[in-house]
């Protein structure tokens, strides 16, 4: 279970109250209009903001004095998710070893997710050889790779066309099956939550809420 | 309660703490400019200052340092502007990006080698004295503040060209297409899209202009002529090492102190940050130009397409060329005579190349030390905390050679060691530290936007992951900023290579560098040597460039993939 509990933070003259729980294994998309502060909800969760007051709590247990990487958390960023001048294989593996200090085991994963996301023989490639779809691919293969119980999308999908957008769904459909995490997506799209069957979320007035209409669904 | 983090703290213990780089290279700079400036405080508390300024000698010499820096920077833009718009104006034509290269070399080139040149062009008996010869007419009268002032305006007019070029093609090409739609001529173009774009740009580049001319030393001491052609850099320099008079020295250093520090508070407050395009040198940038050139069609063609304003725009750039190209050229010439032979093989000539190399190699290895100490806490300051200004603070200690000028910290160094050690034995050592400090405002400049670029796109993703201390830099950091931090290094070493300034003060004939060779061969007019003693250190500085640029920054750009 993911809780926030009365977690705030003021910014500039910007206030926003974070008080929400969402189930361990869940799909949830974030609505809002630009700026509602929706990515500041992210941020908390994933640790890049600390809130001034409140808490935020894993299965119980308080996530705020871990870093970043420590926390149970990976995310899949608009942009800038892969390193330019490393493979695609050493992009995953970043994934497993911050120190790029691989067992054999390790290369095989690798190996493995990468043709998961349908990329086999892409390994040695930069993301520069790549396009938009394909890049964004490396980098939900590092998410698989990380196996966090928490899965944070920030609008992965908005600089992508129609077509790969659906392969990208369809891929994030299966990683949501095989390993069941708690997702929070960021979206401009009813379209994109319809289907991955999410529980919508909406900004509103500096909060977050459970869109009353399917808290019954949940 | 908080949970225990033992992976946090036993990261904490095997990486060094954000700060400690910085700390670090503010530590050595402090240490390397404070107590120099401390005890040549300590000994302007003993001068009679009213005498000094009463002294005619120090009026007449401060007011030349400012006359000479100002007709300079006013020469060097005003002959720049029009030089960069016949540039833009012209196109895209063959041998553009030769004459671009051409007028970067002047950053790379020793101050002494063009001095040398200059001299063969505009000297006594140069090509242009032979030419005016020819028609029977007087040679110039080029020393004093006519050579000081075609030596500056060689250095500066090339620089503010490069400058005002680059601010042109910030123009985004809408702004152009829309110039072109809306039929605007010539004129309008000027008065609504150029001179808005180069208004912003031109009090910095002034700036920068009159701090280098107003500091700069070699061209002054071998063009100026005597006592009515000095600056107080020169002055000083001759009070420590020809007449010992030490308070003079010391008094005389301590205007030049307070006017550096002026002009630096200046130009800190006009944030005149002039992007001097050291890029272009290195052609880091060239590749990008090339494919935007292939990909479209220039924006501005058509806009300036008069046949009689395109020929008096060619006209401008072959004579700006000449004027570039002309002593480079008179002394390659030179430099191949009688004695080619025997100074490459004299002893004097080979241990000189020798010290040039152990000074420029390891100052620019302290240079480029310094600068990443400091940026790499800037950046955590700047980009992971977000204290922007805080990190641009601990970047501005870079600076600390504008507001004390080698000469300057020269003084300051002769008085802090001498009650200890016999100062000109420690020549190369103080040459390492001074020509280093030299070249960190440059170093500084030229990684800031790499280091910080390429931190901003990535950091949430480098915490996310937990990549930080030596794994960030040997996976990350190191990758992305091999070519600029190679750039880097190359200048800083070919700066040191050419720099008198430093050697010139504790040079002995025990130890003497390849510029300070130079200079004595031109100050006792052994004229075939001192030539072919310039064609060697222009050689050793390209040379230097050159292979450490290939050598550091390896064949392929590691973010063009």
């Amino acid at each position: 279970m993911l809780q926030l509990t009365n977690a705030s933070l003021t910014l500039g003259d910007r206030n926003w109250i974070f008080d929400i729980t969402l189930q361990t294994h869940g799909v949830h998309a974030l609505l809002g209009r630009s700026g509602s502060g929706k990515s500041t909800l992210l941020n908390l969760v994933g640790g890049f903001l600390q809130p001034d007051k409140g808490d935020i709590k894993w299965n119980g247990q308080s996530v705020l004095p871990l870093q970043p990487a420590e926390r149970p958390v990976t995310t899949l960023f608009q942009q800038n998710n892969l390193f330019n001048h490393l493979s695609v294989q050493k992009n995953i593996a970043l994934g497993i070893s911050p120190k790029l200090q691989l067992s054999a085991d390790d290369h095989e994963r690798i190996d493995a997710v990468i043709s998961d996301v349908g990329l086999a023989g892409y390994a040695n490639k930069r993301p520069g050889q790549l396009s938009g779809g394909e890049q964004q691919r490396v980098a939900l293969a590092r998410c698989m790779v990380r196996k966090m119980p928490i899965l944070l999308l920030d609008e992965p999908f908005s600089a992508l066309d129609a077509t790969t957008r659906k392969e990208m769904i369809d891929l994030l459909c299966q990683l949501i099956t095989d390993h069941k995490p708690c997702v929070i997506m960021i979206t401009h799209d009813a379209d994109d939550a319809q289907a991955l069957e999410a529980t919508v979320l909406d900004m509103q007035h500096n909060q977050v809420v459970i869109r009353s209409d399917q808290v019954a669904n949940n | 309660m908080n949970r225990p983090r033992p992976h946090h703290a036993k990261a904490q213990a095997t990486s060094w703490p954000w700060w400690s780089g910085g700390v670090i290279a503010l530590t050595i700079i402090g240490a390397l400019t404070l107590a120099p400036l401390a005890s040549m405080l300590a000994e302007a508390g003993t001068i009679a200052w009213v005498t000094i300024f009463s002294d005619t000698y120090t009026q007449r010499i401060v007011r030349f340092s400012f006359y000479q820096a100002t007709l300079s920077t006013v020469l060097s833009l005003g002959l720049a502007v029009p030089v960069a718009l016949a540039i833009a104006h012209v196109g895209h034509f063959r041998g553009r990006t030769f004459i671009i290269t051409l007028f970067s070399l002047s950053l790379v080139i020793p101050t002494l080698v063009a001095i040398y040149g200059i001299v063969a062009v505009y000297g006594r008996t140069g090509w242009l004295s032979t030419l005016r010869d020819l028609i029977g007419q007087d040679p110039l009268a080029f020393y004093g503040l006519p050579g000081i002032l075609i030596a500056h305006v060689f250095f500066n007019m090339p620089l503010a060209v490069r400058v005002i070029l680059m601010s042109l093609e910030s123009v985004p090409d809408t702004n152009w297409r829309l110039a072109r739609q809306l039929g605007m001529g010539p004129l309008s173009v000027w008065r609504n899209i150029e001179w808005p774009t180069l208004r912003g740009q031109l009090p910095g580049i002034a700036l920068l202009v009159f701090t280098l001319c107003f500091t700069s030393f070699a061209i002054v001491m071998t063009l100026g002529g005597g006592p009515r052609a000095t600056t107080i850099e020169v002055a000083i320099y001759q009070a420590l090492r020809f007449d010992f008079d030490l308070s003079l020295a010391v008094a005389l250093a301590c205007i030049q102190l307070g006017i550096c520090l002026a002009l630096t508070l200046l130009s800190t407050l006009f944030k005149a940050d002039t992007d001097i395009g050291f890029q272009g040198i290195a052609g880091i940038k060239r590749e990008q130009e090339q494919g935007k050139g292939q990909a479209q069609q220039n924006p501005t063609t058509g806009l300036w397409s008069n046949p009689a304003t395109r020929f008096c725009n060619i006209v401008v750039i072959v004579i700006a060329s000449g004027f570039v190209i002309a002593p480079l050229l008179a002394l390659i010439l030179s430099s191949f005579n009688g004695s080619t032979l025997s100074v490459i093989t004299d002893p004097t000539t080979l241990l000189a190349i020798a010290n040039t190399c152990i000074a420029a190699i390891s100052s620019a290895m302290i240079a480029v030390a310094l600068a990443l100490g400091i940026l790499l806490s800037a950046r955590h300051l700047r980009v992971r905390l977000g204290y922007e200004q805080g990190g641009q603070w601990l970047q501005l200690a870079g600076n600390m050679i504008l507001i004390l000028p080698p000469v300057v910290l020269g003084t300051g160094l002769f008085l802090l060691l001498r009650p200890f050690a016999d100062v000109f034995a420690l020549a190369l050592l103080l040459v390492i530290v001074i020509n280093s400090l030299m070249a960190l405002p440059f170093v500084v400049r030229i990684l800031d936007a790499p280091v910080m670029r390429a931190a901003e796109q990535h950091d949430r993703l480098l915490q996310s992951l937990g990549i930080q201390g030596l794994s960030r830099w040997h996976n990350i950091d190191w990758p992305q900023l091999r070519k600029p931090l190679a750039l880097a290094f190359a200048l800083s070493a070919t700066l040191s290579a050419g720099d008198l300034s430093a050697i010139a003060l504790f040079g002995s004939e025990q130890v003497t560098t390849l510029p300070l060779l130079l200079f004595q061969r031109m100050g006792s007019y052994r004229l075939d040597e001192a030539a072919v003693t310039a064609g060697l250190l222009l050689l050793l500085c390209l040379a230097l460039f050159l292979a450490l640029q290939r050598l550091l920054g390896g064949r392929h750009n590691a973010t063009t993939h």
